[in-house]
């Protein structure tokens, strides 16, 4: 390919993804959820058209305003050809002027209005996280929607097959067919705990991009931005801004900040004691103290603000050796009982071994509720190993690190992991 | 609530097409007009029509081209909308972005019901 051609691949995948998302929800706003698809086919006309044009002619000026045209046009040609069909529900007052010539184009302008999107944006997080649609589905609808990734992409994501995720985002589609899902914030009763749903999605986004190795390092970025995007986008509505979208908010730019220390070049995973702090992105955690005081409102303490407190406590340490471990073992216990999960239990057991020492800790780890859940998750053996070498027991810290390394699929975890136990052996 | 039909005649906006601005701020007050029919959801449906035209008349269904007749007579869109009376109707007629033009006309039809 030309250096042209390469050069309009890498602005265009970018761009793309970030506009996409935009795109999809104006046109869910005007064909009706039940019509996602025929959203995502004038978005990919749109893009397919822009790619071929952009080639020969160069990239407009404003690249944006010129998708956003062309999409615009795609749909009015859509709605000229199916405005009788029973496919379409041009029923409330404002669609039903797409239905005449003399209000179709000033209508259109309206609705394609740039101060519109973001509130189109955040509508559409509403209905990709409905409660009648699967967590894990919710999360693949947003990223093929709003995100802009591909199918591919996904897959690669979440280690799943392009046939899981086209099968997910079908049952999700079905679902809109199916149910006429208004395209709307929910009422002000209800807002509180669809919220909850979207921030969930978002934190749960954000995670796949922050631990995942297995995906390249460019799409770990697009994905990280994108979760940081819609959930600033949370704290800008009034309806939405909570404490808990708050301390999302900054639990993301506390772990951000950390992003070019976290890994070397080759992808390979630094560990936190050997991170450069230099790398430490300071105006990331300044936004995140900002986004702290914000959510130190009301009276309720959710899982997002101990995890930010217990995020800014690592960015706040001048070295390793620095870190309040005490503190952070406190934070754990908080997190364990207003949040249990096998993830909190295991990052408290490290805050203990730090704090008590490698005996403790392995009490902590065996004693886990549910720990049969645990025996299948890598992590919980990586740990157990570091445990069990730490205490000089190298027989069960060969064993742990020999399942983890065959739990894991990520290479760059198995290949951590392949040094502990050379270590060890030596 | 009975139902009318709004005959558009005359005030023809092809001056106006020729300003981006002017014809966008003309048609932004169609969509303000209509739009708010459409709230009160007395807005049924409403078109332009094509200068051209067929014409098929009697039993031997003779096909002939065009209304041919000056512009201001020709009826160059419709709309049907609902409205308590001819008054109410006439009221509705009033707020008609074609008014603009000292040529257009809207001519206000109630539809009939047919004896059974």
């Amino acid at each position: 390919m030309t250096q042209q051609g390469d050069h309009i691949n890498r602005l265009t995948d970018h761009l793309f993804r970030h506009e996409a998302g935009k795109m999809v929800s104006v046109l869910t706003k005007i064909f009706g959820p039940e019509n996602l698809e025929t959203a995502e086919d004038v978005v990919q006309d749109t893009l397919l058209q822009a790619m071929q044009i952009w080639k020969l002619k160069g990239v407009p000026e404003n690249p944006s305003a010129w998708l956003f045209r062309v999409a615009k046009n795609k749909a009015i040609d859509i709605i000229r050809r199916n405005k009788h069909s029973v496919q379409y529900d041009f029923n409330d007052s404002e669609r039903a002027l797409l239905k005449s010539e003399y209000t179709l184009a000033a209508t259109m302008d309206s609705l394609w209005k740039e101060e519109l999107v973001k509130d189109d944006l955040l509508r559409m997080m509403f209905a990709c996280c409905h409660p009648g649609i699967s967590q894990e589905n919710q999360v693949t609808l947003i990223l093929k929607t709003l995100c802009g990734f591909s199918t591919a992409e996904i897959a690669k994501t979440f280690l799943s097959s392009e046939d899981t995720v086209s099968k997910r985002l079908y049952r999700a589609k079905e679902f809109f067919r199916e149910h006429k899902i208004r395209f709307e914030l929910p009422p002000e009763a209800e807002l509180k705990n669809r919220t909850g749903a979207v921030l969930n999605a978002i934190y749960l986004l954000f995670n796949e991009a922050y631990n995942s190795t297995h995906s390249e390092a460019v799409i770990r970025k697009d994905l990280m931005d994108e979760a940081m995007a819609l959930c600033r986008l949370l704290t800008e509505n009034r309806l939405t801004q909570l404490p808990e979208t708050y301390a999302l908010m900054a639990l993301m730019c506390f772990h951000a900040s950390r992003n070019a220390s976290r890994l070397t070049d080759a992808g390979e995973i630094i560990l936190l004691p050997r991170q450069d702090r230099s790398k430490w992105n300071t105006a990331l955690i300044d936004e995140g103290n900002e986004y702290m005081n914000l959510a130190a409102s009301g009276d309720q303490v959710s899982s997002y603000h101990i995890e930010a407190a217990i995020a800014y406590e690592h960015c706040s340490a001048e070295s390793f050796d620095k870190t309040d471990w005490r503190k952070i073992l406190g934070l754990y216990d908080w997190l364990c009982r207003v949040a249990p999960s096998p993830i909190a239990e295991l990052n408290k057991a490290v805050a203990v071994m730090e704090v008590h020492g490698p005996a403790e800790a392995l009490k902590a780890l065996l004693e886990i509720p549910e720990r049969n859940k645990m025996e299948s998750f890598y992590l919980f053996h990586s740990l157990l190993g570091e445990v069990y070498y730490r205490l000089n027991n190298f027989d069960d810290a060969k064993k742990s690190l020999e399942t983890a390394i065959r739990l894991t699929q990520s290479d760059a975890e198995k290949k951590i992991l392949r040094n502990k136990l050379a270590v060890l052996l030596n | 609530m009975k139902e009318y039909l709004f005959l558009f005649r005359g005030g023809d906006g092809r001056t106006l097409q020729q300003s981006p601005e002017k014809w966008q701020a003309h048609m932004q007050k169609w969509m303000q007009w209509m739009g708010a029919l459409g709230e009160k959801g007395q807005l049924v449906s409403a078109q332009p029509l094509n200068a051209t035209g067929k014409q098929v008349t009697g039993s031997k269904k003779l096909v002939t081209d065009g209304p041919f007749m000056e512009g201001k007579e020709m009826v160059g869109g419709y709309l049907m909308c609902k409205a308590d009376s001819y008054d109410a109707a006439v009221d509705i007629a009033k707020g008609c972005p074609i008014l603009e033009f000292d040529d257009g006309v809207v001519e206000v039809r109630e539809i009939q019901e047919l004896k059974m």
